[in-house]
């Protein structure tokens, strides 16, 4: 009862070339250090492994709802006033969430300002009418999910952009799983993160405003000029420290609350050198749009002033002498070069939506990447080297057959992991050691089963047989509660975990093929070649 | 060789042992969880800041916790690392409280760093204006060379790239020696005699090295509690549900019972001794379930065969025999996958060290239970339906089956 094995034996030996190939790509040469750049060039090490810097923050997505909503409360008034309207004030209901209340709304007019409204807004706001000659607008329920996503969404590419300009290589921005408004930031190789925290962080929001009163020393000084309250329509601004022609730093503004300019509208930016004094600033250029309004601004304006604001602090103030296009400096005298060029290439990748905060950081040095490879790879090989003892003596001859199905698993798992580019993290060299383990325990079903249909009276082929046929169910049971486990923990699991789920399932995939196919095709080829009546050494 | 030839142990009738005994380690476990150690939890899912750093002798540790004092850090914790096979590895671990907001997560790592650099190595006046070694990453230290220009190679991009590759060099060196530099005499081995003479002039090595930082929020800290807890849940369900499937509900419930035993007296054990739990811990105790698991099916598969070949015996027979049928397996595949989780445990280093001593325990006691809990389960059960007049109806199968 011999078998036609060669079919199979040809497959196994192209899945073994195949997964080889998987591991290693085509190396350079066979050197010990040709063979490792190949395996790392196509295995790629977690940051746990490599050293680097992992980040969550979160985007504060209720600010860039507000923005919009101030943004717009400023826009209705224009258009109502387009309209021969007029209101007595516009502004954010301070008491509801994203909502916008107009009060003193002439009453015979009250159609009239329902129908512009509707037209304008109507896609974004709900519109409706209250008591006292008040009209609320509260922006839709779905308009706020799609601001909100969108501010995430142009977040990230900000990040990008911004951690890109500063030379780190293969870098993970992403939306982070656990909560709506998080994103992941890995850094690898990066051990000293706070520069780039810093630069990520910046908002880089630059407006310029109109300026209607001040300086004044302090806020309260302003207050008392302002008469003990500040018009709805502006806001009170500190200047930036070293702000230089503020004159002396930390004075206190009057601005006009919508902003001429926004961040928006800058198209580019330099770091350049003063001409007069040689201190470094910053030049900026805005969009054509932006340019063309802020021209005919100017142009209307002369003699009065304007400021630039970056991040809620007044840099300059300069007056109005004459009609601007599309152009402004930044120089706040405390500027150095490095200053420079990093806010010329944030206001270049354009402001943050809204602000980040930092919610975890881990840093991992290179050192502490470098021994845990060396100490989980020699736990890998410890290991394996006691299973594979293992099994050789216990079931001796059969013992070469569960360890070559073992090192074939193992080969088939790190080839899988090569083709796939997934990420070797620390859980997951554990992954792969306890695949050796939980792997071997399906030879040892098989095997003790083929022991025990021997000690019944069955011939070594059936056995063999008997063995493989009783022991498939159970095998698949086990593997599949396993995998179940491990989908789990993909789902739930972050980072390194998700790395031990990965290798975990993708071994015991391997080892269904392993631990059955293969593991049988050598014991059909062996009992070819047996001797009738010969005995199996198991 | 053979282990377990004909084994005939009546493990039914020692099931009071076994509930003695389960009863006594999850009893512990829980009393240490609820008025003990509690569950000590990682900077994971605690919070605050933790610093790793290593030192090139003993540290001294109430000069270390006088200097934080000092520095007006409160709720300082600092403790040594000891095992991953090493006697001493001079390092400590610094752990914070949590802040109460996300603004001030940095500010207990930069505490920490000034404590450390003032008591180690920035005060002495010879240090001033110097590059520690020790901690310099890759980028500054190439930088800070390009710009010293020892070999006086200008500001071309093949010098750049001629002192990245030192920089490089250097690091390499450093990694090699778990982040601390002997002697800045030996980076000769590395680098060019020109970088060498500019680090020994303008070079210093603080004796100590920061090799990894962990700040959590407490948000994040708050989500990731949840997902674990979440995550658990979800997998004794699968399991629950899969084992429905393919059995019958009350082997299902049985098998989850006892996994949930393990789980139980694997988080009882990290209270017990005290150790932390992280995420890599939870993904281990996941594991588990999975691998507990495993044990008991096989277990139940020649249950439900041999209840196939003979209806006429009692239960509680065929229990013994399947358990004495499969106690070979049982035993070899344990053991083996423990030798593999042994190996990680003393070999694995210090940062797995939580997620293998899980499994260790883990193991023993999943495999203790799928003889000493699960089986008995499902003879008491029917035993109870018995004992109401019902007829048993324990199935051999849903169908038949090869």
């Amino acid at each position: 009862m011999r078998k036609n094995l060669t079919q199979k034996i040809v497959l196994i030996f192209a899945v073994l070339i195949v997964f080889v190939f998987g591991i290693f790509g085509i190396p350079k040469g066979l050197s010990g250090t040709a063979l490792k750049n190949a395996i790392l060039d196509r295995i790629h090490l977690g940051l746990d492994l490599k050293g680097g810097t992992h980040l969550i923050l979160q985007v504060m997505t209720d600010e860039a709802v507000n923005f919009a909503i101030t943004n717009d409360a400023a826009h209705v008034q224009t258009d109502l006033q387009q309209n021969g309207i007029t209101v007595s004030s516009v502004i954010p209901d301070t008491a509801h969430p994203a909502t916008i209340l107009i009060s003193g709304a002439p009453p015979d007019r009250a159609g009239d300002i329902r129908s512009v409204l509707n037209q304008r807004y109507g896609n974004q706001y709900d519109v409706s009418s209250g008591a006292n000659n008040t009209f609320t607008l509260t922006m839709k329920p779905s308009a706020i999910a799609d601001l909100k996503k969108n501010t995430m969404d142009h977040s990230i590419e900000v990040i990008r952009q911004r951690v890109d300009s500063l030379g780190v290589s293969e870098p993970v921005i992403a939306p982070y799983s656990l909560g709506s408004d998080q994103i992941l930031v890995e850094l690898p190789g990066v051990d000293d993160p706070a520069r780039v925290k810093d630069v990520i962080q910046s908002t880089a929001r630059l407006e310029i405003h109109e300026v209607q009163g001040g300086p004044w020393p302090d806020e309260q000084a302003a207050l008392q000029a302002l008469g003990g309250t500040v018009p709805y329509d502006s806001i009170l601004l500190h200047t930036a420290p070293g702000a230089s022609a503020a004159g002396s730093p930390n004075q206190v503004y009057q601005i006009k609350r919508a902003a001429e300019v926004a961040g928006t509208d800058i198209r580019d930016a330099q770091a350049s050198r003063n001409q007069n004094t040689n201190e470094p600033e910053v030049v900026f250029y805005l969009t054509t749009a932006a340019g063309n309004h802020f021209a005919e601004f100017t142009g209307a304006n002369k003699g009065k002033s304007l400021c630039i604001v970056l991040d809620n602090k007044i840099q300059e103030v300069a007056t109005i002498h004459d009609q601007i296009r599309d152009t402004g400096t930044i120089s706040g005298g405390s500027m150095n070069e490095q200053q420079a060029k990093d806010l010329s290439m944030l206001l270049r990748t354009g402001a943050l939506p809204a602000s980040i905060h930092y919610l975890q950081e881990s840093t991992v040095g290179p050192s502490l990447g470098a021994d845990s490879i060396r100490q989980g790879v020699l736990a890998s090989i410890v290991g394996m080297l006691a299973v594979l003892i293992f099994m050789l003596i216990y079931y001796r001859g059969s013992g070469i057959n569960a360890d070559l199905a073992l090192i074939l698993n193992l080969v088939i798992l790190l080839g899988f992991m090569g083709f796939t580019g997934s990420v070797l993290t620390l859980p997951g060299i554990a992954g792969v050691i306890l695949t050796i383990g939980m792997g071997v325990d399906s030879n040892v079903l098989i095997f003790e089963r083929i022991r025990e249909e021997l000690r019944a009276g069955k011939s070594p082929a059936a056995a063999v047989d008997q063995g493989f046929a009783h022991a498939w169910t159970t095998i698949i049971d086990t593997h599949v509660t396993t995998i179940v486990s491990a989908a789990i923990l993909f789902i739930f699991g972050t980072g390194p975990v998700r790395g031990f789920a990965v290798t975990l399932t993708f071994g015991l995939l391997a080892n269904l093929f392993t631990a059955v196919f293969v593991s049988r095709v050598i014991f059909d080829s062996h009992l070819n070649k047996m001797q009738r009546g010969a005995t199996l050494s198991i | 060789m053979e282990l377990f030839r004909e084994v005939r142990v009546d493990w039914l009738g020692k099931k009071w042992y076994f509930l003695g005994f389960s009863l006594i380690f999850s009893v512990a476990g829980v009393l240490s969880l609820l008025f003990w150690h509690g569950l000590p939890q990682d900077v994971d899912f605690r919070g605050g800041t933790v610093v790793r750093v290593k030192f090139d002798q003993q540290p001294n540790l109430d000069h270390i916790r006088a200097a934080a004092d000092k520095a007006g850090l409160k709720d300082v914790r600092i403790q040594t690392i000891v095992g991953g096979g090493q006697s001493t590895s001079n390092e400590v671990i610094i752990s914070l409280a949590h802040s109460a907001n996300e603004e001030s997560l940095d500010q207990g790592r930069a505490a920490i760093l000034q404590t450390l650099e003032a008591n180690y190595a920035r005060n002495s006046a010879a240090n001033q204006g110097k590059l520690d070694l020790d901690n310099a990453g890759q980028a500054t230290l190439a930088g800070w060379l390009a710009e010293k220009d020892p070999e006086h190679l200008g500001s071309s991009d093949a010098a750049q790239q001629h002192y990245a590759q030192q920089a490089e060099a250097i690091v390499g060196y450093r990694n090699a020696r778990s982040g601390i530099i002997d002697s800045i005499d030996n980076l000769g081995t590395v680098t060019t005699p020109a970088v060498l003479a500019e680090l020994k002039q303008d070079a210093f090595l603080s004796g100590f090295t920061i090799r990894n930082v962990e700040i959590v929020g407490p948000q994040v800290g708050a989500q990731l509690k949840k997902q674990a807890l979440l995550a658990t849940l979800y997998s004794l369900a699968g399991m629950l549900v899969y084992l429905w499937f393919r059995f019958e509900l009350i082997y299902g419930v049985a098998a989850v019972v006892a996994v949930f035993h393990d789980t139980l007296i694997t988080v009882g054990a990290f209270s017990l001794t005290n150790q932390e739990v992280s995420l890599t811990v939870i993904a281990a105790i996941l594991t588990l379930v999975g691998y507990s698991m495993n044990d008991t099916i096989v277990v139940f598969d020649r249950i439900r065969e041999n209840l196939r070949l003979t209806r006429r015996e009692p239960l509680a027979d065929i229990v013994n025999r399947s358990i004495n049928q499969t106690l070979s397996r049982t035993v070899l595949t344990s053991g083996l996958t423990f030798l593999t989780v042994l190996s990680l445990y003393l070999f694995g280093g210090e940062v797995l060290h939580g997620f293998s001593f899980a499994l260790v325990v883990g193991i023993l006691i999943g495999t203790y239970s799928s003889i000493a809990v699960a089986a008995p389960m499902l003879v008491a059960y029917q035993e109870w339906r018995q004992g109401r007049g019902k007829a048993a109806v324990l199935p051999a199968a849903k169908k038949a089956r090869v």
